[in-house]
């Protein structure tokens, strides 16, 4: 007993978010340094198919629950859960994605194991048998170094900071079941549904983002359907810049982006938006079409390993962090260089 | 209906932050509120509209650091408090949690706590779950739709932005809300309202003040580094057609072995 790393794997309804399989490739070089055990968390609807998955991808102990009130989420129980096998375990290290769900329960089972939190890391080092932290803050403009005092540690780890391991589909197990002790009278919560199921690639998991930005309505060839006001014509132009975004990324097997711009003026969902008061995103590929590149999106960004902007300003600043520009008019190049990918990639 | 919306003061997010002597600096660029905590104001405003009470700021911060509530309060919040105490001068989210929820408890009488998402300086996003959880209140974080809110029954429905969509979860009150940017657009201060804020009398609570057990902090940042600097070699791809600049853009993105 003790000196455990705790993984939590976040899911919903049998999918797991792909990050969590990343936090347990990190357990996993963490353990050979500090040795212990890795103990698997499975929470939610389907923990028994979840549970599976993890011995595939290497985990040798995982625990789950088939507490009803842990069917849909809620944080307070699903905390209740973490809590109870953390204490449990003698957890030193707690290890959640950094996803919504993730960060929620690391903070509050912080609380409740009076443990200090260190969300959104994107290192860990090993020193003195300490764990040391790196997280990006102010946006990524600066890195901070950080550990806790005394343990239990509690992180969440940025997606594609951490390999996922092999997946062996030999490898299997039997979970254990926990009684997570949550009593549904105590849980002032109740989840009605869902209203808008999205799909498509998650922005922050995506290897390949295209975004769009203002540029992306300006096209003035085009001519809009009649009976349209001066903002419904803004729309309409945008959707179909945005068309070209869309196949550009589905070809790429990518997500599609936008800057503030775009979703201020009501082109694409805020869910979409990257920038620091939209989503960190750190793609192998980013390519921006029509965004200027100021700074709050850049901080959003500019982590991306290949960055690649079409802009008709020369003097865009989105240039400056580019690999690649293409000084031109998005509506010519967009097409041609789907095409070209369509041909390469097959 | 008594709302309380916890803000912080940052640097303006246009700032250019460098690391100086293992600390962060952001030269003489403005303190303000923290950009996702302007969405919180707006909805504490819009809810009081549609319900009365009050709108109660609290912020915990340096002694002086008020320019962040006066904006608050020419939005048109009703009173503010600063906590404020050298003690807290290497606080850590759970500590400041402790703090906030004992200031909380010192407004009394409290329904709903607004958060922002989280704060453009720590990036830290774990504040107002954890100030929840010792509140022992429920939390529903990254509100987009407060869909009904019914003081009466002391019960709130809202729909959550989360990675699968859009969650819809109706819980009872008190209960602490972060709110996400698409709630709505913060309203600009009037012109009376920059006027009352720049009058107003902002109390200072110590630690003292709010008779709370706080915890030492436990998180250490001994130091913050610039990030390395990434070599870019930009490379502007030039051709005599569209189709000629898309099939070489083509090839070379292909070379970077990144798809
Ligand atoms: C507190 C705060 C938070 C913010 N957070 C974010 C954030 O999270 N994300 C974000 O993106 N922004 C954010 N911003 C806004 C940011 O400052 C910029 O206003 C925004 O990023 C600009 O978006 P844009 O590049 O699409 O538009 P613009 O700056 O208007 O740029 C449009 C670009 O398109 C080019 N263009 C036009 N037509 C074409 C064409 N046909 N083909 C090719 N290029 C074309 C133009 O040359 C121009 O460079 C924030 C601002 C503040 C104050
Ligand atoms: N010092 C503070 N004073 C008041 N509210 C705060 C403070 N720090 C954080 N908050 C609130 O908690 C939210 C999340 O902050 P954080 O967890 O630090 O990212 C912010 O958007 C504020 O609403």
């Amino acid at each position: 007993m003790g000196n455990q790393i705790l993984v939590y794997i976040d899911q919903y309804k049998g999918q797991v978010m792909p990050v969590s399989w990343e936090v347990l490739g990190a357990a996993q070089s963490l353990a050979e340094k500090l040795g212990g055990g890795i103990v698997v968390l499975v929470a939610g609807e389907a923990p028994q198919a979840v549970a599976e998955q993890a011995f595939h991808y290497g985990a040798t102990e995982v625990y789950c629950s088939d507490s009803p009130s842990l069917a849909d989420y809620r944080p307070e129980p699903f905390t209740d859960f973490v809590v109870k096998v953390a204490q449990e375990q003698g957890a030193e290290v707690v290890l959640f994605p950094t996803t919504t769900r993730g960060r929620e329960l690391a903070a509050m089972s912080a609380v409740d194991l009076g443990a200090g939190v260190m969300p959104d890391v994107t290192a860990l080092e090993v020193e003195d048998g300490r764990l040391i932290a790196t997280r990006p803050v102010y946006a990524g403009k600066l890195l901070a170094k950080t550990y806790c005092e005394t343990g239990p540690q509690i992180i969440t780890l940025r997606a594609r900071a951490y390999k996922a391991p092999e997946v062996d589909s030999s490898r299997t197990g039997t979970p254990i079941q926990v009684d997570a002790g949550v009593v549904e009278s105590d849980v002032s919560t109740r989840v009605l549904g869902y209203t808008q199921a999205k799909g498509g690639v998650s922005l922050a998991d995506a290897g390949v983002i295209v975004s769009g930005g203002r540029g992306v309505s300006n096209n003035p060839s085009l001519t809009p359907p009649e009976g349209m006001d001066e903002k419904e014509v803004e729309v309409w132009r945008a959707q179909q810049g945005f068309k070209l975004v869309g196949e550009l990324a589905s070809v790429l097997g990518g997500a599609v982006g936008a800057s503030r711009a775009a979703v201020d003026a009501d082109y694409v969902p805020y869910e979409n938006q990257v920038g620091q008061t939209g989503k960190l995103v750190s793609p192998d590929l980013y390519i921006a079409c029509g965004i200027s590149g100021a700074i709050q999106h850049q901080a959003g960004m500019r982590s991306s390993k290949v960055i690649v902007a079409i802009n008709k300003d020369p003097d865009a600043p989105i240039f400056k962090l580019a690999r690649f520009g293409v000084v031109g008019d998005l509506y010519d190049i967009l097409p041609p260089l789907t095409e070209a990918f369509r041909q390469r990639l097959g | 209906m008594n709302i309380v919306v916890c803000i912080k003061q940052v640097p303006d997010s246009a700032a250019t932050v460098v690391a100086e002597g293992g600390q962060a600096s952001w030269g003489d660029a403005p303190l303000v509120m923290n950009p996702w905590d302007e969405y919180a104001v707006e909805t504490a405003l819009l809810q009081q509209e549609a319900h009365g009470g009050d709108v109660t700021i609290i912020s915990v911060g340096a002694e002086g650091a008020t320019e962040a509530i006066k904006s608050a309060l020419a939005m048109g919040c009703s009173q503010a408090y600063l906590v404020s105490d050298p003690e807290l001068a290497a606080a850590d989210s759970r500590v400041i949690a402790h703090v906030l929820a004992a200031a909380i408890k010192k407004v009394g009488d409290v329904d709903l706590a607004l958060f922002g998402k989280q704060a453009i300086d720590s990036d830290m996003g774990v504040t107002a779950p954890q100030t929840a959880r010792i509140l022992g209140w429920p939390v529903l974080s990254l509100v987009s739709v407060v869909q009904e809110l019914n003081p009466e029954d002391g019960t709130i429905k809202v729909e959550r932005s989360i990675e699968e969509g859009r969650q819809v979860v109706e819980s009872q009150l008190p209960a602490v809300v972060t709110v996400s940017k698409d709630i709505a657009d913060p309203r600009y201060p009037s012109f009376m309202g920059i006027r009352k804020a720049a009058r107003a009398d902002i109390p200072v609570w110590t630690l003292a003040d709010l008779e709370a057990d706080i915890p030492a902090p436990l998180v250490r940042w001994p130091e913050v580094v610039n990030p390395p600097v990434r070599e870019i070699t930009n490379e502007i791809i030039s051709g005599d057609s569209p189709d000629e600049i898309a099939e070489t853009l083509a090839d070379k993105i292909i070379g970077e072995k990144v798809l």
